[in-house]
């Protein structure tokens, strides 16, 4: 299988980047909507997040990169929160680190999250992420970033496109070792 | 070698020897899902392609986050989970049962169990030496029809508690000087796991106030051991034989060891935005409240309702302050009715909410206005987490917000208990 890789524009963002930051509770009505519950993604914490994604992904420049600091995610179970990111444009994930419910939670829905030093990444960067490496390179600063590996298991699910691709595939789960 | 908790329970449920950093597939004893995250979680589970459940009756459906709901949209969830608790045979725990990680410790959780939650305070249940966390929809999807999950072995920090509370000092201060210490990510990935001579006296109550905020420091769980304390509680809630004793082996390998004494902790508080944002009540005393919150499923237990009744019984609430009180179950609320509390607390200006989540997380029953300012008892502060990002939310003891709805500011308990 060729390495997964996606090319495209880092929206840069901070640290400790709550699920309440990224859909706030208050539209718990919306989460059998999902359309429009992704309209209020990043609503409160960053406003010009969905326009800027939608900008990025409108043209044929690639995917939009979510780049953050450290624990994105921290806070509730929800999943909905890498879903509305994912529904935003955005195809690939970078920060220092990431709470663990919401990493596994992008996994399932398919958003490789990449873990590195994400100060080497600035606003609006042209990045190349070669998610089977573990490998970014920063296409505008010209410097290569390494990732630590994910357990197999996860690799499989993303590969496959998310965790319900992949029981629909497998029925069950497979550990290849 | 001797294996922590998190080892023990994760070989048992995987049938091998699992250690740190291992992924297993371990299997689960108890799977459920809340009214906020169980849609998402059966429309996961359906397009899998799956359509039975592997354990009916252990898979919980829970209507507690939006209870009595609010909005339509909401009510319909409400109907799509209960058509799917009639069509495939599982329990479901409807509007005004209580908030799922009460009921699970009052009528599900056992030592050793492998429990999986689709709310990130299932952590509560590692009180009963459950190995109790939190995941997303498609994973508790994938549970409900295997009963079974992966894990990553988490390494373990061990927090060793001596001493004993001091007046005025609770759990929930002990954890907050914790999360303050190791940071909201100190313990991303790890378990928590809690010891010491102190546990000898620390009710079930206190260790699940203290379990359900683990997650608050990034932890995978907060186990405690099963001891009597946890045998007593397990006979109180007509279960005596799942009780057995559980605790890590010595010579069991901590990536960190912890002491805390608890006779050296004073009353804490999370300051607006951030859980780990930790300081003295002491050093932020004199800050206007506009609501005081005393529930959810850190702090709606009887005992926490016993600590405001006791501190509020004839008084008054500040007249410029709410003051609300959600008990975390109906059964929780029976016993604070009999025991006399509720009345006090009614008397003192106080309204009662059903049980359930009620204002913890912005949905409603007590959505902050702009530049309001809530003393709560809850396990979250970030911005707009009561339904307005405008709003500030600070985080205490039952105490420490019942004596501040007296003033109307914040107060330390210990000067008026």
């Amino acid at each position: 299988m060729p390495d997964l890789v996606l090319k495209g524009k880092a929206i840069k963002l901070w640290d400790d980047i709550s699920t309440d930051d990224i859909i706030p509770g208050r539209f718990a009505h919306l989460r059998s909507n999902l359309p429009e519950l992704a309209k209020h993604v990043l609503e409160d914490a960053a406003p010009e997040f969905a326009s800027r994604a939608r900008a990025l992904t409108a043209g044929c420049e690639g995917k939009a990169i979510l780049v953050t600091g450290k624990n994105l995610g921290l806070g509730s179970s929800r999943e909905h929160a890498p879903v509305v990111i994912k529904m935003s444009g955005v195809g690939a994930i970078l920060a220092k680190s990431a709470a663990r419910i919401f990493f596994r939670n992008a996994i399932n829905q398919g958003v490789p999250v990449l873990l590195c030093d994400t100060d080497k990444i600035g606003d609006g960067d042209e990045l190349e992420v070669n998610v089977t490496g573990g490998r970014i390179v920063n296409l505008t600063s010209g410097i290569t970033l390494s990732c630590g590996k994910m357990p197999p298991i996860m690799s499989a699910i993303l590969e496959e496109g998310g965790l319900i691709p992949y029981m629909q595939k497998h029925k069950d789960f497979v550990i290849t070792g | 070698m001797g294996k922590t908790l998190a080892e023990k329970i994760l070989s048992l449920k995987s049938h091998g020897e699992a250690e740190a950093g291992d992924v297993v597939i371990a299997d689960v004893d108890l799977a459920f899902v809340q009214d906020t995250t169980g849609p998402l979680t059966i429309r996961q589970f359906k397009k899998s392609g799956f359509e039975t459940l592997a354990r009916p009756q252990q898979t919980i459906i829970f209507l507690d986050h939006a209870a009595p709901s609010p909005a339509q949209q909401l009510s319909n969830d409400h109907i799509f989970l209960r058509r799917f608790a009639g069509e495939t045979g599982c329990p479901i725990y409807d509007v005004g049962e209580g908030i799922c990680h009460q009921l699970v410790a009052e009528n599900f959780a056992n030592p050793g169990d492998v429990i999986v939650g689709a709310d990130s305070h299932t952590v509560t249940a590692g009180a009963l030496g459950a190995f109790a966390t939190g995941m997303g929809s498609s994973d508790v999807a994938v549970a409900l029809a295997l009963g079974k999950t992966w894990f990553r072995v988490p390494e373990s920090f061990l927090i060793e508690l001596d001493g004993a509370f001091p007046r005025g000092v609770y759990a929930k201060d002990l954890i907050l000087y914790l999360i303050g210490q190791i940071g909201a990510d100190g313990a991303n990935y790890r378990a928590l796991e809690f010891g010491g001579e102190a546990l000898a006296k620390m009710t079930m109550s206190q260790r699940l106030t203290i379990a359900n905020m683990a997650v608050e420091a990034g932890a995978k769980v907060g186990l405690f051991p099963a001891d009597k304390i946890t045998r007593d509680f397990l006979r109180e809630h007509d279960r005596g034989n799942k009780y057995k004793p559980l605790s890590a082996d010595t010579g069991a390998d901590y990536e960190r060891v912890i002491p805390l004494n608890l006779s050296q902790l004073e009353p804490m508080l999370s300051l607006p935005h951030a859980v780990d944002k930790v300081r003295p009540v002491a050093q932020v005393k004199g800050v206007k409240i506009q609501q005081a919150f005393i529930g959810t499923c850190t702090n709606g237990r009887l005992e926490d309702l016993a600590v405001a009744a006791e501190i509020l019984m004839g008084k008054k609430r500040h007249a410029g302050t709410r003051l609300l009180i959600a008990p975390g179950s109906r059964q929780v609320l029976i016993r604070a009715l009999e025991k006399g509390y509720i009345e006090s607390l009614i008397e003192a200006g106080a309204i009662i909410l059903p049980p359930g989540c009620t204002a913890c997380l912005g949905l409603h029953q007590g959505v902050l206005g702009d530049g309001e300012v809530c003393l709560s008892t809850a396990n979250r502060n970030f911005k707009g987490r009561m339904g307005n990002p405008e709003a500030m939310i600070y985080l205490a003891s039952p105490a420490t917000a019942a004596t501040s709805a007296i003033r109307g500011e914040i107060t330390d308990p210990r000067d008026m208990i």
